[in-house]
């Protein structure tokens, strides 16, 4: 079962590889976009970070809410609405229990995934995050292992797409051939929640 | 790359405090990012609000003061700001006679400010919103985020801005920013990418000798490159690729507007250029404004804006206007 503590330490993970990775992420997103996606999640995820030692929520739906909810009031730009709404709607989708169950787990994240296509009007194929997102939550019964590698292959499946949405569509078929920043930070957040479990020898 | 910069992460709020300086009429709350007229909120007058990201100066805080924004929310460098701001630049401005959003087409810029309106919204603050969507470079399909929000942004606030200073309601001032939005096309053009403080290098590579035409205001690339063209040679294409989507009836207002880092030498000259296209192609020219107000940070470039205006339009256009960086008739 996962507690507050594992999702606590689930999104202290992201954290740390959007640091390790917001060159990679900014670099991405200056081929196709307005080079900053690196710089503004990891705003974000510092936000998150410090709203969970001051506030110590103590259940799974109450961290990813407060998380939710700090990066959407720190982000900005479409990063910020989308990932917040993807935290905030898979912890409201946990209610308030102590501890949730692995398959409860992918059906909040459903719930977060299907908020963020509904807000961003994205489907799969779009190049955006939900070419990750999407993949990610169809592995995960089978194991937080099988959900990373899904993530990390949906992101790199990117590449070859021409962007429907988001500023990279702007740049029709000159999108092609670029790997999706917002996809490739989604399979980040996905890592991190394997690495936990993977820490925890869940 | 060398920048008048402390750091990075201080660029915004190093900007917001020199505005400040600059310019008492306008309360700037640097912390939390919000840029409001200092007697707002005026009674009996629709407050109009915009933002987006920082890097585009002086849009939207360079437009604050009476006959144009009632307070705008910079975010950070090309990112829209965030809902908390909006609400709290809507709380300020909002005299009872509600507030109108002016947001640029961005897939953020959008996200944010639904969010906002929802926040205003249940403080019981009444919100409009006139998205502006100009870009003629865009091709318009369901398969985009659709065209982007630029020069025409300035017309929209400006024209919108004189209307809730006459005192006239939500709707109508919704209205006129509306018609302003669908009468307006623009095009741009980039001799150089842009580069941002996090970034450090420029956004995009542009080898000597092209230009990129069809850009938008955030350094990205734009539909296609070419080998350079001088001054006339751009003013054609530009000025015909928006005749060809707006066939021109009736006067326009012109926007001759500079990326950031153009001379305004060169600047004077281009408009001598779409001035003439214009008059070859039978187009009456009503008002005309040359300058630096849709930038992209130091983006090397001009984009082109023409606005189809009627008589009620023009009278707004020309009504008194005090902000930082226009100013006429007060």
């Amino acid at each position: 079962m996962l507690d507050a503590d594992f999702f606590r330490r689930w999104m202290t993970t992201a954290a740390a590889s959007v640091d390790r990775e917001a060159d990679r992420l900014t670099a991405l997103d200056s081929a196709i976009g307005d080079a900053d996606h690196g710089s503004n999640l990891q705003r974000g995820f510092r936000a998150v970070t410090a709203a969970l030692e001051k506030e110590a929520p103590d259940t799974p739906g109450a961290v990813l809410t407060l998380a939710g909810r700090q990066l959407i009031s720190t982000v900005g730009g479409a990063s910020g609405p989308l990932y917040g709404t993807l935290l905030r709607r898979t912890g409201k989708a946990l209610g308030d229990a102590a501890e949730v169950g692995g398959e409860q787990l992918a059906e909040a994240l459903r719930a977060g995934v299907d908020g963020v296509m509904k807000l961003g009007g994205a489907a799969p194929g779009d190049k955006t995050m939900i070419d990750a997102l999407v993949p990610a939550v169809e592995a995960l019964g089978s194991g937080f292992a099988a959900a990373r590698a899904a993530a990390e292959e949906g992101a790199v499946a990117t590449t070859p797409l021409q962007a429907r949405k988001g500023r990279a569509s702007y740049l029709g078929e000159r999108s092609i051939g670029h790997q999706d920043p917002g996809a490739t930070s989604s399979a980040l957040l996905i890592a991190a929640l394997a690495d936990t479990a993977e820490a925890d020898g869940e | 790359m060398r920048m008048l910069i402390n750091v990075p992460e201080t660029v915004v709020a190093d900007a917001l405090r020199g505005l400040a300086a600059a310019y008492p009429d306008l309360n700037v709350d640097v912390e939390n990012r919000v840029i409001v007229r200092r007697d707002a909120p005026v009674a009996g007058q629709v407050g109009l609000v915009s933002g987006g990201g920082s890097g585009h100066e002086p849009l939207h805080g360079g437009f604050v003061g009476p006959g144009m924004l009632s307070a705008a929310c910079p975010g950070e460098v090309f990112t829209s700001p965030v809902p908390d701001q909006m609400a709290r630049a809507a709380a300020a401005v909002d005299s009872g006679a509600g507030v109108l959003f002016v947001v640029k087409n961005y897939t953020g810029d959008v996200l944010n400010f639904d969010m906002a309106a929802e926040l205003a919204e249940d403080e019981g603050i009444q919100v409009a919103k006139v998205l502006v969507n100009d870009d003629v470079a865009v091709t318009d399909s369901l398969y985009t985020a659709g065209r982007r929000g630029t020069g025409a942004t300035l017309f929209v606030e400006k024209i919108a801005g004189a209307a809730a200073a006459e005192g006239q309601p939500l709707e109508r001032v919704e209205a006129i920013g509306r018609q302003v939005n669908d009468n307006s096309r623009s095009f741009g053009v980039a001799l150089s990418a842009c580069t941002t403080p996090a970034k450090g290098s420029p956004t995009f590579d542009l080898p000597d000798g092209e230009l990129e035409l069809g850009i938008g205001i955030h350094g990205e690339p734009g539909r296609e490159r070419r080998p350079m063209m001088t001054s006339g040679e751009i003013a054609d294409f530009a000025v015909n690729a928006i005749l060809e989507d707006m066939p021109p009836r009736g006067p326009v207002l012109v926007l001759v507007n500079g990326m950031g880092a153009t001379p305004l030498l060169e600047l004077y000259g281009f408009n001598a250029e779409v001035q003439r296209v214009l008059r070859e192609r039978g187009v009456a020219v009503a008002r005309t404004l040359v300058g630096n107000y849709v930038t992209s940070l130091d983006m090397a470039g001009a984009s082109v804006t023409l606005c189809q205006a009627d008589e009620e339009l023009l009278r707004l256009w020309d009504a008194p206007v005090k902000t930082p960086a226009l100013r006429w008739g007060m």
